[in-house]
């Protein structure tokens, strides 16, 4: 891999197809040589939208990169994601953990363009 | 200047806890700390000493952590004595010939089983009941002797669980008493002749009132015992010429302080011995301490664990110089257990005097005996209870001065007086104790309650309580729930905050609408997006009712770590592997694939405690080749990763051994063949014994099979664990195809009532009615549902498929299994170390991620 990055062109990494990601689940992905778990969520209400998220991959109580792997689930009306090795949440939205105020995730911008799955630039550090 | 030495001479339940109380409080930044252990093994639950017999694992009992012992800041030396304690210079003398110094010295050496001078009494196959060694001479001369029947001597707390162990190894047990009646220390006359009601029903023929003269044998084992002549005898079953026969001897006539380094040490001892204390628990030397049962203090010996650990606790306070004032205030010797079954509870003045008045009340049919002792003011004193203790924790507070005895304490003589038994009784104080083992009050679990331990398992590593002889843990369980309430903190059944249902309820709603995908589930009957509590909950509702693929589409994003990729994930992100090898029988050429396999991936192997074999350290990318290799070896899935049947163990029965009266591994593999892959509430275990030595361990399995000369009997709700619990017998001497019906029932009844992750033990127990009522559904069908609980299960075994070959037919499913979507190519790679010729994780710590390429 290139060690060189040009920052000033850093625009989103191509992923998958969309539909290569089961619904309501996630993917790893390399962003940037780091890992990335992507989900993709069922529309939220009746006629909504599928949402699409992305977080640092890496479950930091363990330095394992297996957040791609754990559950999806709702904590009231913000999706979630719980670890899948000691099962602590994080909120898709912000990365912020809900079993423990001092550990937020990086979280990244996510689109689709012609059904292709792109994540980055870092949206919050 | 070097630290100072404290030497502690014993490690049993006591010495371990004054080592817990004193690391508790950093003391070993100031002292150096010896551990000398006579026994090989460290510290143990001796109070749980017969249960060794369930599975035969020293370390199940075991107090303490082998890391503790090897690698912590007390050293251990075990399998060593003490010889001599040298008090001028200081020293003790070691069996090693090594010596050791100390500045202060505690003793911890417990006590020994007290054998009378009976002639006979050294013959092979007399043996004493204290130590995990002494059980496994006791295991092993059973088996090689192929003992019939056994005598115990003694009729004590003790002797009884000895004559339970000779019964749970099908050897007829008699027990034989000096005094005129079973538990003649804690027990008077009426409660021990209920008592002794209890113990005929179950076989143990009793012999109390007369003396032993002789044990009887010769140079290849015991034969007999032979008494003193007495007229008793006459009235008595199996005794000829004075004699009777037996192939093994127990001796539990109690126990003496182990007090002989102190008597050589010339230290001052008790007259019933015993190294006398203070109650600082200092001896007459004042480096020289000593706690448990080895003390003797204000004249009395306590042969009890609790208060040996409060011995322990006031011992590492005046070590960390903060000394409790009044030290040692004196033990109770109030205990409530459970002998072969039969509650018994004795407390406070148990035997009364001049002046007390009993107040009895006696049930014959069900055989319930409770005593209370009331002194001349009518305040309650003490007691004895036998096969009813409820009301055990309010008695105890009152025998104690903890609370008013009520104007008519005859209503507390009743066993269902009102609110008694429940420790969550508003009149229980909070000073009352529940848990004696470790002096827990009731005010200490309500304070442990309301600072967030909402469980009992919380309320246990906070408090200790119920940690140890585990007696009051329904009492807690009780407290718990009322504390809650009050509380205001609801203890409904729902499965979560998405779904107000119980898992039961859900699961009779998912069946009758047929739903066959969470989306329609959740738009139902519940609300968001779910959450790891109920995803995986209704895949398994699913999975059970359907049979169906769990990585479909709809169901992928409900499963649990390990279903999510069909292996179980390790704490470093990589998974393991384990296929199913039925009945634990594999062939040679299977054995060497696995073995082949796990030297090309580079897997570490371990056999399971269910005869398969377990591979570790796969990546997630590596599993669908592992799996072909596996799936072309001839083996299949073996569903370790799934709350679902896991493994059906077999002893070889009657095809190979001497013994065996039925074919327990064609039993085994056609259990295992049929129930392979159905989704539960929780993991599924079962075994096939082929005769009833059990060496399958089948009671201890959700559903166990033990061959009888006729058929099978079937066991229901056993498991091993954090709560081991034995399985109870449901069915005997079922032919094949009933027993096999059996199982179907059972097992699908379960799966439709269980609560989420409900193992069938605890199912089982809150089942109203219990076992009775499971016999009920089953065989007499009366709830009218046999037909379905049937039908659903001829469904699950036509529709099996190995999840592994539907895995591997298809591109879309292979495709889940990298790791980076965008880059199949590489993979995260944790830190490996080698053990012993293998690899394994990185210690956690250490652990770093690091990103490699791919090939």
């Amino acid at each position: 891999m290139d060690n060189v990055v040009d920052l000033t062109d850093r625009v989103g990494t191509t992923i998958c197809p969309l539909e290569s990601i089961l619904m309501d689940t996630g993917v790893g992905a390399l962003v940037d040589g780091q890992p990335v778990a992507v989900f993709r969520l069922s529309p939220a209400v009746d006629g909504g939208e599928e949402e699409l998220y992305a977080i640092d991959g890496i479950d930091p109580f363990t330095r394992v990169p297996v957040l791609s792997r754990g559950i999806i689930g709702s904590d009231g009306d913000q999706p979630i994601v719980a670890s899948p090795l000691y099962k602590q949440r994080f909120n898709l939205v912000n990365g912020q953990c809900l079993d423990d105020d001092t550990v937020q995730l990086k979280t990244y911008d996510t689109a689709v363009v012609n059904g292709m799955v792109i994540v980055g630039p870092t949206s919050q550090a | 200047m070097d630290k100072p030495s404290l030497v502690i001479i014993g490690n049993g339940m006591v010495g371990q806890r004054f080592v817990d109380e004193v690391v508790k409080r950093g003391l070993e930044g100031s002292w150096n700390i010896f551990v000398i252990g006579e026994e090989r093994q460290p510290a143990y639950d001796r109070v749980a000493l017969s249960s060794w017999f369930d599975d035969q694992d020293d370390n199940a009992l075991s107090l303490v952590e082998q890391q503790f012992v090897e690698e912590g800041p007390v050293e251990y030396r075990l399998g060593t004595r003490v010889d001599v304690i040298d008090r001028k210079n200081q020293t003790v003398l070691l069996d090693d010939g090594s010596t050791l110094a100390y500045d202060h010295l505690v003793l911890a050496t417990g006590s020994y089983p007290f054998v009378p001078p009976v002639p006979g009494k050294d013959l092979p196959g007399v043996f004493v009941y204290r130590t995990l060694d002494d059980l496994a001479n006791i295991a092993s001369w059973v088996e090689e002797q192929d003992c019939k029947s056994g005598v115990i001597i003694g009729g004590g707390l003790l002797g009884l669980e000895a004559a339970n162990a000779l019964r749970n190894m099908n050897v007829a047990a008699n027990v034989v008493e000096m005094a005129p009646r079973l538990m003649p220390q804690q027990l008077e006359d009426g409660g021990s002749e209920m008592l002794s009601r209890w113990i005929d029903e179950l076989g143990v023929a009793q012999y109390c009132g007369v003396m032993t003269e002789e044990i009887t044998g010769d140079a290849q084992g015991v034969t007999g015992l032979r008494f003193a002549e007495s007229e008793k005898l006459a009235e008595m079953d199996g005794i000829e010429d004075n004699q009777l026969g037996t192939d093994i001897v127990i001796f539990s006539a109690g126990i003496r302080a182990s007090d002989s380094l102190g008597r050589d040490a010339e230290l001052e001892i008790g007259e019933r011995g015993g190294v006398v204390t203070d109650t600082q628990l200092v001896t007459s030397d004042p480096n020289i301490s000593a706690i448990g049962e080895v003390a003797c203090v204000n004249n009395m010996v306590y042969g009890l664990v609790g208060p040996g650990y409060d011995m322990a606790k006031v011992v590492a306070e005046r070590l960390a110089g903060s000394a409790i004032e009044d030290g040692f205030a004196g033990g109770d010797l109030s205990a409530k257990l459970k002998l072969l079954g039969v509650e018994v509870a004795s407390f406070g003045d148990n035997q009364g005097n001049d002046t007390t008045t009993d107040i009895v009340f006696v049930d014959p049919v069900k055989k319930v005996h409770r005593r209370l002792v009331l002194d001349e003011n009518s305040q309650i004193v003490g007691g004895t209870l036998v096969g009813d203790t409820s009301g055990y924790d309010l008695l105890v507070a009152m025998a104690r001065g903890q609370m008013a005895t009520p104007e008519e304490p005859q209503s507390l003589v009743l066993p269902d007086y009102v609110g008694a038994g429940s420790a969550s009784d508003m009149e229980l104080p909070d000073t009352a104790q529940i848990c004696s083992c470790n002096d827990v009050s009731k005010g200490d679990l309500k304070e442990a309650v309301a600072n967030g331990c909402h469980t009992v398992g919380a309320l246990k590593s906070e408090t200790l309580c119920g940690t140890s002889c585990g007696g009051c843990v329904p009492a807690m369980e009780d407290l718990l729930k009322v504390e809650l309430a009050n509380a205001g903190i609801d203890v409904k059944a729902d499965i979560c905050e998405h779904f107000a249902y119980s898992r039961q309820q859900l699961f009779d709603l998912v069946r009758f609408h047929g739903h066959t995908s969470w989306s329609d589930v959740v738009a139902a009957h519940g609300s968001g997006r779910g959450c790891i509590i109920c995803r995986p909950a209704v895949a398994s509702i699913l999975a059970s009712l359907s049979n169906g693929y769990v990585l479909d589409e709809s169901q992928a994003g409900l499963q649990d770590t390990n279903d999510r990729s069909l292996a179980n994930m390790q704490r470093n992100g990589t998974y393991s592997v384990i296929p199913r090898v039925p009945g634990g029988e594999i062939t040679p050429d299977q054995l060497i694939e696995l073995g082949q396999i796990a030297k090309d991936f580079d897997l570490y192997t371990k056999i399971t405690g269910g005869q398969r074999i377990d591979l570790f350290g796969a990546q997630l990318s590596e599993l669908p080749a592992i799996w072909q290799r596996v799936l072309d070896a001839g083996l299949e899935s073996g569903h370790a990763y799934g709350k679902a049947l896991r493994t059906v163990k077999s002893c070889v029965g009657s095809t190979w051994c001497r013994y065996g009266v039925q074919d327990s591994v064609t039993m085994a593999i056609n259990v295992e063949l049929r129930y392979r892959g159905l989704r539960s509430p929780h993991k599924l275990k079962s075994a096939v014994s082929g005769c009833t030595r059990e060496c399958a361990e089948a009671q201890s399995k959700d559903f166990g099979i033990i061959a009888t000369e006729t058929g099978w009997n079937l066991y229901v709700g056993g498991n091993g664990g954090r709560q081991p619990r034995h399985a109870d017998l449901i069915a005997t001497d079922l032919d094949d195809e009933t027993l096999i019906r059996t199982i179907d029932r059972f097992l699908m009844f379960y799966i439709r009532t269980a609560d989420k992750l409900q193992r069938t033990s605890v199912w089982l127990e809150s089942l109203d009615g219990g076992i009775e009522y499971l016999k009920e559904v089953i065989f007499e069908d009366s709830l009218g549902i046999c037909d379905e609980l049937d039908a659903d299960m001829a469904k699950h075994v036509d529709t099996y498929k190995c999840e592994w070959q539907e895995t591997l037919e298809s591109p879309e499913r292979l495709s889940q299994f990298v790791e980076f979507v965008n880059a199949p190519e590489e993979t995260s790679t944790p830190v490996w170390i080698r053990e012993r010729g293998q690899k394994a994780p990185a210690p956690a710590e250490t652990e770093e991620l690091v990103i490699i390429g791919g090939p």
